[in-house]
């Protein structure tokens, strides 16, 4: 009886991962697709949808954007929340839980409600759809995600070693660079990656708030109308190698750092 | 004695609503060690937090060295803190962490390497210069907290329950510590704690607190000894506690009466009031009468070994409401349930106005 | 308890203060643009309620809203459902120096761009793509079956991405779990079945909602899963919104309609508000 739902427990386990991992598999095995349908049967391997990818200025001008607009929403989404939280966090402010609750407001909003807000907020003031328009969008449902990540991680014991530093004659600038930002460097971390990769594999507003030069998951998007085709298979896998290559990086620095 | 190094001047202090120090002064002398001691809620630790600049009081001042550093920050005065989690940086090497101090005053690395080493050599932890906080045990930690805070030598040194996260037998072993130390380096240490003993281990001034206010004050011995009210005779040492009213007051010398009797001690409580006797426990004399005051019978209600003694608990047989906490030799044959005679001498009688 | 320094009182606002105008000036002031939007006529013009008046009365705008009810209903308990026991064989089962391997694996796809992983799955889903393939190859069907531009292929595109992300909330949920608690249950006699459904689940019931409230929001508000597997057979509310400034142009309706499906969200988050209250740790 024992192991027959041990053996049950097993299988479905197995299912489950089989679910999850078919679209994978199947994107990444048809990407190597030498003729032109991504469909069985199985024709490769063969490189040539990548090459067409790589030969492609759209996309790779594209994935420059994405990595662009990533990096620098990314840097001012952890440089408002760590400044937020850090104030937050150490200081008795009036309001505080009120405000605190703004800032935390965008995470329950979805992204196309925050899309069409500053696309209609933007038609209005005549700003036009730019890169800079879809960061602007970024920071917003980013920086809440920073603040909570960091503002969790600022426990008493973190407020007595600034304390220390203070208390051993360090200005208060002093604390912030040599202390607090070594000390939350972790929680720092965790909120620019993730909000790398949010900002990464964003789409509808950089679809509502950008035009000419656009992100990754935006053209490949418009690549999409053209159905079926292992070009998207490719450009989709090697959108998904690079993310891999970010997991275990995060995972091999970051998470194996055991807290002193 | 000289002028105080600190003289702390009718302080309160509120948070919010909760008044948590009720119109404290104390005075601190040069090289003393300083203890407050006191139960959780006490004020004790707000008053170190006020002395290291954490807190600025709702009332009253604190000076040090003469100055008003009422309201001057952590970082100006000349106190350091040694915190209870010890809040080494992390980050940093030992080295590293003990030089923080002297780096802020712009000290060169070589000379704050070297005064860093002797900080360590001083706390007995030379080798673990280049090492992390996370790979000393509790006891280091502590040693490293001690140095860091030393190095920079502060007029007092604060330490808020030091000793508290380390297991007993390493707290007896660093309160050992502490004190050498201490003596060595002449610093003034203000130490916070709720253990009884360290504070009788370690104090050369004792300070006694309990609900926002200082309950006594004085060299260990004398507040062990002839604690000043009620609370300091049950809070630093057991004691048994007689209920009483003076029926007659003349030449210094009070009858009182109690519910084992009339008594006849030295005081000045004037006739008519209320008043408590102590008695601390090695004073009690159980058994066939040997002190020159009687206490009447007490019937054992429990007998603790605590290895060098038993801890004895009776109830007065003509009282029931009178605890006698007594402590026999280790030898005694005494057991619960046992009807013995407890008795004292009267020198050893602590007259407390209730 | 307040803390000293050379300026105490303007500091904490100086930290403060550029998150708060960022959060005003691109997420409050956008909301309140949209919300005057939504209040004027698509030619422009004075105050109207034509926009919510549109919505409430043409049938076809309404079923849009069932339909993504319906959809993020089905999903998020779906998700649950196969998430929960997964999760639960990856805390209990795989042996503890495996177990941090295990969940990376189950949630390596989790960080495939969301535009492509709804793709992928039209690959499997498509008239001639692996299933149709695999099942009239082994002749267990004659025809291909319609399984993409259905509501089914959005269901299942939605399913594999909160598999996902349910499994790593539960299972860190569990892992949280004291083992004591399930060692007192088990020593104060409940055989694994009751501890289970007395102690375990009851314990990991606020994650859950935690999980369950993600759901919610994130599938209701998506427009890719359903726009690329469920195509224009069916539309749901982001599809609607994203119709009226893509073809027409129409801002203070696509406004409105934001407006009433944000409304939505917010009842079910004051709905499982104290279970999702975010504090420090």
């Amino acid at each position: 009886m024992r192991a027959a739902v041990r053996l049950a427990a097993w299988l479905y386990a197995i299912a489950v991962y089989g679910f999850i991992f078919l679209p994978v598999v199947v994107l990444v095995l048809f990407s190597l697709q030498a003729t032109s349908f991504p469909i069985p049967p199985f024709t490769g391997p063969s490189l040539r949808w990548y090459q067409a990818v790589l030969s492609d200025a759209r996309l790779t001008s594209a994935l420059v954007n994405s990595l662009m607009v990533a990096v620098l929403s990314s840097l001012a989404s952890v440089t408002l929340g760590f400044l937020s939280a850090w104030g937050f966090a150490r200081f008795v402010l009036p309001g505080s839980a009120l405000l605190r609750g703004l800032i935390t407001l965008p995470l329950t909003v979805s992204y196309l409600i925050i899309g069409m807000g500053l696309l209609v907020l933007f038609n209005w003031a005549g700003v036009p759809k730019s890169l800079l328009a879809a960061g602007i969008g970024h920071v917003v449902i980013n920086l809440p995600l920073c603040f909570a990540i960091i503002y969790s991680q600022m426990g008493d014991h973190q407020i007595n070693i600034e304390r220390a530093g203070r208390d051993l004659g360090a200005a208060e600038w002093k604390v912030l660079l040599l202390i607090t930002v070594p000390v939350m460097a972790p929680a720092i971390f965790a909120g620019f990656f993730l909000s790398m990769t949010f900002s990464w594999d964003e789409f509808v507003i950089s679809f509502l708030l950008t035009r000419f030069e656009t992100t990754l998951p935006v053209e490949i998007w418009n690549l999409l109308r053209s159905g079926l085709n292992p070009k998207t298979n490719a450009v989709g896998s090697l959108v998904f190698a690079v993310s891999i290559v970010l997991v275990v990086f995060f995972e091999l620095t970051l998470l194996r750092r055991k807290p002193a | 004695m000289s002028a105080p190094l600190v003289d702390i001047r009718n302080v309160s202090h509120r948070f919010g609503q909760l008044p948590v120090l009720k119109d404290v002064s104390l005075a601190i002398d040069p090289g003393s060690y300083t203890i407050l001691l006191g139960p959780s809620g006490s004020g004790k630790t707000t008053l170190l937090s006020i002395l290291g600049g954490f807190v600025t009081p709702s009332e009253g001042k604190v000076f040090i060295r003469g100055q008003d550093c009422t309201a001057v920050p952590p970082a100006k005065r000349p106190t350091t803190t040694v915190f209870q989690d010890y809040a080494l940086f992390p980050h940093m090497s030992v080295g590293g962490n003990v030089g923080f101090g002297l780096r802020m005053r712009g000290i060169d690395g070589a000379t704050r390497a070297a005064k860093a080493r002797d900080a360590l050599a001083l706390v007995g932890l030379a080798a673990a210069f280049d090492k992390k906080p996370h790979q000393l045990s509790g006891g280091q930690r502590q040693r490293v907290a001690l140095a860091r805070a030393l190095v920079i030598e502060p007029a007092v040194l604060l330490l808020d329950e030091p000793l508290g996260a380390l297991d007993l037998k390493l707290r007896r072993q660093m309160q050992d510590e502490l004190k050498a130390i201490q003596k060595r380096v002449g610093t003034a240490f203000v130490h916070v704690t709720h253990d009884q003993e360290e504070a009788m281990a370690l104090a050369d001034h004792c300070v006694v607190m309990n609900d926002g206010r200082i309950e006594d004050e004085g060299p260990p011995e004398r507040v062990y000894a002839r604690p000043k009210t009620r609370f300091s005779a049950t809070f630093m040492g057991e004691s048994t506690i007689l209920a009483g009213t003076v029926t007659e007051a003349r030449d210094g010398i009070v009858m009182v009466s109690t519910a084992v009797g009339s008594l006849s001690l030295q005081g000045a409580s004037p006739a008519g009031a209320p008043v408590a006797l102590a008695i601390r426990p090695e004073h009690l004399v159980l058994g066939d009468a040997k002190g020159d005051v009687a206490l009447g019978a007490g019937k054992v209600g429990d007998v603790v070994f605590q290895g060098s003694f038993k801890r004895v608990l009776a109830t007065s047989m003509l009282d029931p409401v009178l605890q006698f906490i007594a402590k026999a030799p280790a030898s005694a044959t005494v057991q619960a349930g046992d009807t013995i005679p407890v008795s004292c001498n009267a020198q050893d009688i602590i007259l407390l106005a209730d | 308890m307040s803390v000293s320094g050379s300026n105490p009182r303007a500091l904490p606002w100086a930290l403060v203060t550029p998150a708060l105008a960022w959060t005003c000036a691109f997420f409050v002031l956008p909301f309140i643009a949209m919300g005057f939007s939504s209040l004027t006529g698509h030619e422009g013009g004075g105050f109207t309620l034509a926009n919510y008046s549109q919505f409430f009365t043409d049938p076809s705008y309404w079923r849009a809203m069932v339909n993504s009810l319906e959809v993020t209903a089905i999903v998020t308990v779906i998700s649950i459902l196969l998430a929960y026991p997964f999760a639960w064989i990856l805390a209990e089962m795989v042996p503890e120096r495996w177990q941090r391997l295990a969940l990376m694996l189950a949630v390596l796809p989790f960080w495939t761009s969301y535009v492509v992983r709804s793709y992928s799955w039209l690959l499997v889903l498509a008239q001639n793509g692996v299933i149709n393939r695999a099942l009239t190859g082994i002749g267990l069907i004659g025809e291909p079956l319609q399984l993409a531009n259905t509501r089914f292929a959005t269901v299942t595109g939605f399913v594999h991405f909160f598999v996902m992300l349910l499994t790593l909330t539960i299972f860190a949920n569990l892992k949280q779990l004291s083992p004591s608690y399930r060692k007192a249950a088990a020593d104060l006699g409940a055989g694994p079945v009751r501890t289970f459904l007395h102690v375990v689940l009851p314990l990991t019931l606020p994650g859950i909602m935690v999980g369950a409230f993600l759901t919610f929001v994130l599938c209701i508000g998506d427009y890719i899963t359903p726009q690329i597997l469920g195509g224009n057979n069916e539309l749901v509310m982001p599809q609607l919104v994203m119709l009226q400034i893509g073809r027409r142009g129409d801002f203070p309706l696509a406004s409105a309609l934001s407006i009433i499906l944000m409304a939505v969200v917010t009842i079910a988050y004051l709905a499982c508000a104290r279970w999702l209250k975010i504090e420090r740790a």
